[in-house]
């Protein structure tokens, strides 16, 4: 996790992680230039796998623009030109997180662009919605964008920081749902407790917000106590946590936890 | 787990989120100046909170939501506030 020191992917092993899998985001600040995302990409594909692995943590990664650098559609273009020189990487996923930020027009464009890429290059597809109040909209958008291109089968993209009022549309229309934990601001492990309560296990993945702000890598171990403090059985539990990303990330030839 | 577990669990975190909220809106009182469209949204949603109805996480994140449906021409910024402040002025 390019944000995120080493001492994070240590903790995540004690706390009995078995796998992390980093998608491509947004730096902080905006990269001045397609050979900053080959960096990037080098980075998330190489380094970052090395360096999760000196604690015998398996590395995987997702590889796009991210929809908060998306507004420059010339860069954005440039970027989608490079991106399968990396997808033969072993540890690739798919493409994402892609998506819409501030749901504009342009943000669109390059999204239904990358839609494209994973269409004719049968790739997995890990889409981030936008946040707070943009989020609803956002989601309709995105859940248009896919079924207009209608190249790519619902069961192979994750649509992702799903909450109480997108959460419902998404598992509708036959995506997996992510929903994404965070210390403050947005998705408690209690509420995402209760939104697995009320939709059922099927389709839905927990992953923990380790990026730039207050964000917690182990808030999937800290859901896991709190699915136990309210009574739910270890099997439930692993299916949550462990076994369902297991089972949409196998869909990927390059995921295997090995031995 | 029954009412009362629920309750047992999780009633004093809720006890004192409410109470930070009540400060929250004593604190915003207390100051000088004009509110923006993040104060209204904020008491619409804590109606819906306080309504008897069911489904109330999503009906107040529905409530603090753009309920637009056509992308916009330009972001002005990237990052979002938690409330919708209405469409553009032109
Ligand atoms: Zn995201």
């Amino acid at each position: 996790m390019v944000s995120r020191t080493t001492d994070d992917y240590e903790a995540m092993v004690y706390a009995g992680c078995a796998a992390v899998c980093e998608p491509a985001f947004w730096a902080g600040f905006d990269r001045s230039g397609v050979e900053g995302f080959r960096d990037y990409f080098c980075q998330l594909t190489d380094y970052e796998p090395k360096r999760a692995a000196k604690f015998g943590l398996p590395h995987f990664c997702w590889l796009c623009i991210n929809p908060k650098e998306s507004e420059d559609t010339v860069l954005a273009e440039e970027v989608i030109a490079i991106i399968p020189e990396f997808l033969d990487r072993p540890t690739v996923l798919g493409i994402g997180e892609i998506g819409l930020n501030k749901n504009t027009r342009n943000e669109l464009r390059i999204l239904e662009r990358h839609i494209d890429l994973a269409a004719r290059n049968g790739q997995l597809v890990l889409v981030h919605t936008p946040h707070l109040e943009d989020k609803f909209k956002g989601t309709r958008l995105i859940l248009d964008a896919l079924k207009a291109d209608g190249r790519i089968a619902p069961g192979r993209v994750i649509i992702d920081h799903c909450e109480e009022h997108t959460i419902g549309m998404v598992l509708d229309a036959g995506y997996w749902a992510g929903i994404t934990l965070y210390p403050e601001s947005k998705t408690t492990p209690a509420r995402a407790v209760d939104m697995y309560e009320v939709y059922g296990l099927q389709n839905i993945w927990l992953n923990s917000a380790c990026d730039w702000g207050r964000s917690d890598p182990l808030s999937i171990p800290k859901t896991a106590l709190e699915m136990r403090r309210r009574g739910h059985s270890e099997a439930t539990i692993d299916q949550l946590v462990y076994q369902n990303p297991v089972r949409f990330m196998s869909q990927s030839p390059r995921f295997t936890l090995g031995a | 787990m029954n009412r009362q577990q629920v309750l047992d669990l999780y009633f004093m975190d809720a006890r004192s989120k409410l109470i930070d909220i009540a400060a929250f809106l004593d604190r915003v009182e207390r100051a000088e100046g004009e509110a923006d469209f993040r104060l209204d949204a904020l008491r619409k949603a804590l109606e819906l909170v306080g309504s008897g109805e069911g489904d109330k996480a999503r009906r107040v994140l529905l409530s603090l939501s753009d309920p637009t449906t056509d992308p916009i021409a330009k972001a002005f910024g990237k990052g979002a506030c938690g409330a919708w402040p209405g469409p553009p002025k032109e």
